[in-house]
């Protein structure tokens, strides 16, 4: 028997987006305000375990065709660039730099390397997540 | 360049990311994961160098004044561990080409390898003690993923065990770390060393030692703590088998040796008492077990157990010749223990069995093969020129110097049981009428023995050119033995 997932799934599109942009915003917020790449990565998982609820796998792997064992090694690619970068100034590893850039839009604003290094963790937990997920709900 | 030192972490780290992109192309795989190794083995070279003409290497991460950021040390006793494991997994993933089979290679096989030595290295290099919990947890959970890859049930069994123990000592680790975090206020081993120095001979202090002997002895399997290893060492597959059975143990080794040499040393007359009960009982279980079985494999794991006993008795004398005797001894296990494990793949691979019952008559048709495993039989029991000796020569020597008359001899005897052990699978498989022997493809078994052959080459190569290594012997050493050589590397910014 087919069930009516009209609410939940129109819900859900709504929804989805909120999460999403709730996640970018802690992430952002992690420097000075609690928040970061982890907290944000799970909420960004969270917003596509709710799709998953709310529609089934194939189609959530067709709305967002990604590999999340890719999305998790090009975070560890990112963090540990981010983290490197400093090998070649000759300062000790994980020396972080920040300066202000003048964004259009936003005005003027701090831009801190951690800030990269968090985006790396971000992308680490979204792709930890959606793997252990997707494994252990997907019988193929 | 002040980062040199990381380099031995950092390049199995950026190899392991680039694997997991694809992980189908199994040719791609096997290239990448030997060009990482090779680089990462030239850059411990160069390190080894370094701390040879620059003395101790230190840098703390983030450009933070010590004690406040993450601070990695290179001693000589670090690199030397460093270099030794980048080694064997060399030769471990040379072995793996013809032995662990398409199906585990494509599931992420190498970027589990090098995500360990990651650990591995990682834990070998740290100045910080909660950092290296973390490098423990790296390895460990590598090691999980290895153990259980392959997925036969006797892998699954064994590594439910193995997952549940570390867990357990993963935990009292942080525990304890939170009790020593509650005394000190710090985490920096430097730091930690300088603070625990001033306090001074306090009974909780000396109970923090003995949890930490417990935590990094289920890592390291020592006497009533190894109950797991048996069991959970011959589940995965030989290559596995031997970069678990040369590495992982060594490095709770290295955590006691680090923690007792750097940490404990206002009690020792409790502490490192302690140590040395616990590391003959550790030789004593080993023996027992090393004689009871005719299993290859649980034979040659039984020998890891009574190595680890040797060394920490070495370590626990508190002299000059005994600690050089249990560096000396450490690397030489490291490399004995990877050459035998490999031997015996070889043996499994060509009678299809660990059973020693059930083979026999080798020698005729593979000699080298003979040869060279009496070589490391002798190797690992110590005789003269070979790797095995001068290690336990200055162990017995450190024991005397001690005291510690009926402790030294016991080291003598342990000698024999080992010999005996290894000598046993020797005559019963290399001897007597031909059986069990399968048809294996010549090309496959040169391709096996060549990586077996050569790091058996090198275990003898160690035992001969003692003489040569006996400088950066002394250098590991006069670290262990005076701290301040270490906490001043630390503070003094490491130049």
């Amino acid at each position: 028997m087919k069930t009516n997932d009209l609410i939940i799934q129109t819900t859900t599109k709504l929804v989805f987006f909120i999460i999403f942009l709730f996640s970018i915003h802690i992430f952002f917020a992690g420097h000075y305000t609690p928040g970061g790449g982890f907290v944000g990565g799970l909420l960004m998982s969270s917003a596509i375990v709710l799709l998953l609820l709310a529609f089934d796998l194939k189609t959530v792997k067709e709305m967002l065709p990604v590999n999340y064992t890719v999305v998790t090694a090009i975070g560890l690619l990112i963090s540990i660039a981010t983290a490197a970068g400093s090998i070649f100034f000759n300062v000790p590893f994980f020396t972080h730099v920040y300066d202000y850039f003048n964004i259009p839009l936003l005005g003027k604003t701090s831009i801190h390397t951690a800030m990269f290094f968090d985006t790396g963790v971000y992308l680490v937990v979204v792709g930890v997540t959606m793997t252990i997920i997707q494994m252990i709900g997907g019988d193929e | 360049m002040i980062n040199l030192l990381l380099f031995p972490v950092l390049i199995p780290f950026l190899f392991a990311t680039i694997l997991l992109f694809f992980p189908k192309k199994v040719k791609a795989q096997r290239v990448i994961t030997t060009l990482g190794l090779l680089t990462a083995l030239v850059s411990a070279f160069a390190l080894l160098w370094k701390v040879k003409t620059d003395g101790v290497q230190s840098l703390t991460l983030g450009s933070w004044a010590p004690p406040f950021g993450i601070t990695m040390v290179s001693d000589m006793m670090s690199t030397l561990l460093v270099t030794s494991s980048l080694l064997i997994a060399l030769f471990v993933v040379w072995f793996s080409f013809t032995s662990i089979g398409i199906k585990r290679e494509t599931s992420f096989y190498y970027p589990a390898i090098l995500f360990m030595l990651t650990g591995v290295n990682g834990a070998f290099t740290t100045g910080d003690i909660f950092n290296m919990f973390v490098f423990f947890e790296v390895l460990l959970m590598s090691s999980y993923v290895l153990i259980v890859l392959g997925g036969e049930k006797v892998q699954l069994r064994e590594s439910i065990k193995y997952i549940l123990v570390n867990v357990v000592s993963s935990s009292l680790f942080v525990i304890t770390v939170g009790y020593l975090y509650s005394i000190v206020g710090t985490l920096n081993m430097a730091d930690i060393s300088i603070k625990l120095a001033a306090i001074g001979q306090a009974g909780i202090v000396t109970v923090i030692a003995v949890l930490f002997l417990i935590v990094f002895g289920i890592k390291g399997a020592i006497f009533p703590l190894f109950f797991w290893l048996p069991g959970s060492y011959a589940a995965p597959p030989i290559p596995v088998l031997t970069l678990f059975g040369a590495l992982l143990t060594k490095v709770g080794v290295y955590a006691i040796i680090r923690t007792y040499t750097l940490f404990f040393t206002t009690d020792i007359g409790f502490t490192h008492e302690l140590l040395m009960i616990i590391s003959i009982l550790t030789i004593i279980a080993g023996c027992i077990g090393a004689l009871a079985y005719f299993d290859v494999k649980k034979i040659v794991i039984y020998n890891i157990i009574i190595a680890v006993g040797v060394i920490l008795f070495g370590a626990s004398v508190m002299n000059e010749s005994g600690m050089m005797g249990s560096i000396f001894y450490l690397i030489h296990d490291i490399l004995i223990k990877g050459a035998l494990f490999l031997l015996i793949g070889v043996i499994i691979h060509i009678t299809g069995t660990s059973d020693l019952r059930k083979m026999g008559g080798l020698i005729k048709r593979y000699p080298v093969l003979g040869w060279s495993y009496l070589i490391a039989a002798f190797g690992l029991a110590g005789i003269p020129p070979l790797s095995g000796f001068i290690g336990k020569l200055l162990i017995v020597q450190g024991g005397l110097e001690g005291e510690l008359l009926w402790q030294s001899i016991f080291i003598l005897a342990s000698s024999l049981i080992v010999l005996l052990s290894a000598i046993r699978i020797f005559i019963y498989a290399f001897w007597g009428e031909e059986k069990g022997v399968q048809q294996v493809q010549p090309r496959t078994y040169r391709h096996l023995l060549a990586p077996t052959i050569t790091l058996v080459v090198i275990t003898v190569l160690y035992g001969v050119g003692s003489e040569y290594l006996v400088p950066f012997m002394t250098d590991a050493t006069t670290v262990l033995l005076d701290p301040s050589v270490y906490t001043d590397a630390v503070f003094g910014g490491g130049k």
